[in-house]
């Protein structure tokens, strides 16, 4: 399982890393950037949906 | 403003000034939404006001067709001097691609989590500084006595200009946002203190260069060549007017709910893990912005056949409370957990500070629960609402404990 953010669909509105600051961080301009390779485990995956399920943008994806 | 005939229908002739809107627009866009759902008027020269998330979003994201050259409603489509599109007068936010992306990368790195999180303290001792003001009163207005003096401070720190004009900016803000039905004649010269205040302004930090967001854009090159003076100017616009109204609205309208629903107050006052859930749902249940964008060329959208230069009233606060996008829209649920809210905007032109907006709304809320963990409604007067595309309580009269 996995988690990334589509770069062209991202506008930094700083969802997912208030929400899972494990999972993601953001860059100098203030948009969402995937820490490491956005693998996820069992215990991460419900943490990346809930802040997929928050982006305003529809930015977010996660191949399971 | 006075001899305007009251709507009777907006879905034909909506009017955002209009005394029913002003006062409670919700039940309006809920029967928009149901019956149109994007509403038309020949007011301010022809526009259409879309009431669904769906269509708010599908012009958010369509530059193609629709233009930021302006972005606030007013009578008049062709002001004189303002640079025409893709730049407009306050770039980013009036800038179209390609132009756009240029201007607001400049910006960004200013606005990004790292530097407006390291603005905390200074934001919590503002606070504390106007909350200390207060003590001994009983009844205070928060909109007047607090939350309008919040944003103001920051972004004066941020600019580099004194602390003490922060009623100069509301009086720009005032002029920009709230004073929107004065014929063109009538309100071209109210801009003109503005414009001399930043000439003031850009001549001291030309002589007196410093660490600030002002000599950053005096100074900063694109492709080797510094930024024109308008398009500096326009920014500083931008940065002043987007930054004020704006944010004060956002704590005066969470305060105001904090203030008629006693059960939340006590469960923010008594679960402070609820904040960050709190606070994005004073900003979708309240979201203040509502933007406006030009229409392009002649063309049918969505159902309307649209005009060149046809007003778009781009309600973001309506697309919040649309029942196909969230559950229970109009209900407020402080711990609501799924909450695409689209109080930033959508698309490109998101709000530029929006990062610093949530931190000014947590922290204000923060220290005004902190000081007054009970307090309502007084009263002795009345609340007020700002017109036009910021809303927002102007007056919040309180009772708190001593």
């Amino acid at each position: 399982m996995r988690v990334s953010i589509d770069t062209e669909i991202c506008q930094g509105q700083g969802r997912c890393f208030s929400i899972a600051p494990s999972i993601f961080d953001f860059d100098e301009l203030g948009n969402g950037v995937v820490i490491g390779d956005g693998t996820l485990s069992d215990e991460t995956l419900s943490l990346a949906r809930l802040a997929q399920s928050n982006c305003p943008e529809h930015a977010i994806f996660i191949e399971e | 403003m006075t001899d305007k005939k009251p709507v009777k229908d907006f879905a034909t002739d909506w009017d955002h000034t209009d005394p029913k809107w002003v006062n409670d627009p919700y039940p309006i866009w809920q029967d928009l939404r149901e019956r149109c759902p994007v509403a038309h008027t020949d007011r301010y020269g022809g526009g259409w006001f879309p009431s669904t998330h769906e269509v708010v979003s599908a012009i958010a994201n369509d530059t193609e067709h629709f233009s930021s050259r302006l972005v606030v409603v007013t009578n008049n489509k062709y002001p004189e001097g303002s640079p025409p599109a893709p730049i407009g007068g306050a770039p980013p936010i009036t800038s179209d691609p390609p132009f756009h992306a240029l201007a607001r990368r400049l910006l960004l790195p200013a606005f990004a989590p790292g530097p407006i999180n390291a603005l905390e303290p200074q934001i919590r001792a503002l606070c504390r500084r106007h909350l200390d003001e207060l003590s001994g009163e009983q009844i205070i207005d928060a909109a007047s006595q607090y939350a309008q003096f919040i944003p103001p401070g920051v972004i004066a720190h941020m600019l580099g200009f004194p602390s003490e004009d922060g009623e100069i900016f509301r009086d720009f803000v005032h002029v920009v946002l709230d004073l929107i039905d004065l014929s063109p004649e009538v309100r071209a010269p109210l801009f003109v203190p503005m414009g001399e205040y930043f000439d003031q302004q850009i001549a001291d930090h030309v002589a007196h260069p410093r660490d600030d967001l002002t000599s950053y854009l005096l100074n900063v090159e694109v492709a080797g060549e510094k930024l024109s003076p308008e398009h500096v100017r326009g920014t500083m616009v931008l940065i002043l007017i987007a930054g004020i109204d704006t944010t004060w609205s956002a704590i005066g309208a969470s305060l105001w709910h904090l203030a008629t629903h006693p059960e939340d107050l006590a469960r923010l006052v008594n679960e402070p893990d609820l904040m960050p859930l709190a606070i994005e749902e004073f900003l979708r249940f309240y979201a203040p912005v509502t933007m406006a964008r030009l229409v392009k060329d002649d063309m049918e959208f969505a159902g309307c056949p649209m005009k060149k230069d046809d007003w778009i009233l781009l309600g973001f606060p309506a697309a919040n409370r649309d029942p196909e996008a969230f559950e229970d829209a109009d209900k407020f649920i402080i711990d609501r957990t799924i909450n695409r809210h689209a109080a930033f905007g959508l698309g490109i032109h998101r709000c530029a500070g929006s990062n610093l907006a949530r931190l000014e709304l947590r922290v204000a809320v923060e220290e005004f629960i902190s000081r007054y963990p009970v307090f309502e409604l007084d009263s002795s007067k009345d609340v007020t609402w700002a017109q036009g595309q910021v809303r927002g309580p102007r007056h919040i009269p309180l009772r708190v404990p001593v």
